[in-house]
């Protein structure tokens, strides 16, 4: 079970660097390196599940009737979430920057320095 | 290096990758174990600061600084998005058509918009008792002004979008958590972003201390930053026209 989801998280991550290597669009490249990046989400959750535990949450819970995962690994879930997100808000905007200098948002075709 | 080299290369290199991670998931603790010497740290330290969340709790409270950082890329990425996304030479501005919406579509966006801000503000107000915060409900809010543009077109979104506001909140939220820190200084033995205020009573709406005003501060900061972001993508997907002699 354990190596299981550590090999999930590997060949997600994996998957998404293949998919980096092989793209012809850079936007696709984009989405490509939010593949790898997610697979963060899932070594974190992992990291920070305990069996039969529920959310670190105590709003409609007494403290301590039940088990509950690790918040400290949510909270960099969440902290991953956002950066990924802003990142790749900026990338998109180099992307249409990149379209509108060369015509082209295949990295292959960018091969020219220009001054 | 030819396409086929490069895959030769990824398969060679993704193997070793591949093999390594899965080395040392042998070597790393096993998955769902009880022991989490942290995480039951972190959840005994968020009670005892009266916080219901303990994920904000980790976030706004005992974490407060990696938040700060957080804050401060999430702006910088707006400003970097807003410095690339401009009108360069070779462009001209159109005007957005009025496009035509399907009169159920419309109705239903309408009606979706007051739900997903209150849905909003909800989410980001009870960030310390349930699931949720200011990063979270941020989106919501932005998104709710974003059902405009969905359900009705692009100059209705123009029309009911505060970007000047927007953009001013934006740097002003960001600024504002930096600033809330420095309360901290005020208690005894005081530090950067302490946790001052008074806690309050356990699972009330206004409790935990400063967790529901930084909860406050990125919520604002996330919604405008979200829109600013978005406008600029819209304004060069829908607003700009390529002219001859680019």
């Amino acid at each position: 079970m354990t190596l299981l989801w550590y090999a999930a998280t590997a060949w997600i991550f994996l998957s998404g660097v293949r998919g980096l290597t092989r793209s012809r669009n850079l936007v696709q490249a984009v989405g490509c390196l939010a593949v790898a990046q997610s697979s963060t989400y899932v070594l974190l959750l992992g990291i920070g599940y305990r069996s039969g535990a529920t959310a670190p949450v105590f709003g409609d819970m007494a403290p301590g009737s039940r088990p509950v995962v690790d918040p400290v690994v949510q909270a960099l879930a969440l902290t991953d979430v956002v950066v990924g997100a802003t990142v790749t808000a900026l990338l998109l905007a180099l992307v249409i920057q990149i379209r509108k200098r060369h015509g082209t948002v295949d990295p292959d075709e960018l091969t020219g320095l220009c001054g | 290096m030819t396409r086929a080299a490069r895959a030769a290369l990824f398969w060679v290199s993704a193997a070793a990758i591949a093999a390594g991670l899965l080395w040392s998931g042998l070597a790393l603790p096993r998955i769902g174990t009880a022991d989490h010497p942290y995480g039951s740290r972190a959840v005994a330290a968020s009670l005892a600061r009266r916080t219901a969340n303990a994920v904000s709790s980790v976030n706004f409270d005992q974490r407060a600084l990696d938040t700060l950082g957080e804050e401060s890329i999430l702006f910088a990425a707006v400003l970097g998005s807003v410095v690339l996304l401009r009108q360069v030479r070779g462009e001209r501005r159109t005007h957005a058509r009025a496009g035509y919406v399907l009169p159920a579509t419309r109705l239903l966006g309408l009606g979706l918009a007051p739900v997903t801000a209150v849905t909003g503000v909800y989410v980001v107000a009870h960030g310390a008792l349930t699931p949720g915060g200011g990063f979270q409900g941020g989106v919501v809010l932005a998104t709710g002004l974003h059902v405009a543009y969905v359900a009705l077109d692009y100059r209705a979104l123009r029309r009911v979008r505060p970007l000047a506001v927007l953009e001013v909140a934006e740097a002003l939220a960001a600024g504002a958590f930096a600033a809330l820190g420095l309360l901290g200084f005020t208690a005894a033995a005081g530090s950067y972003l302490r946790n001052v205020l008074p806690l309050g009573t356990f699972n009330d709406l206004v409790s935990a201390g400063l967790v529901p005003a930084f909860n406050t501060a990125v919520g604002v900061e996330v919604a405008s930053g979200i829109s600013v972001v978005l406008s600029q993508f819209l304004f060069q997907a829908v607003e700009m026209e390529e002219t001859d002699g680019a």
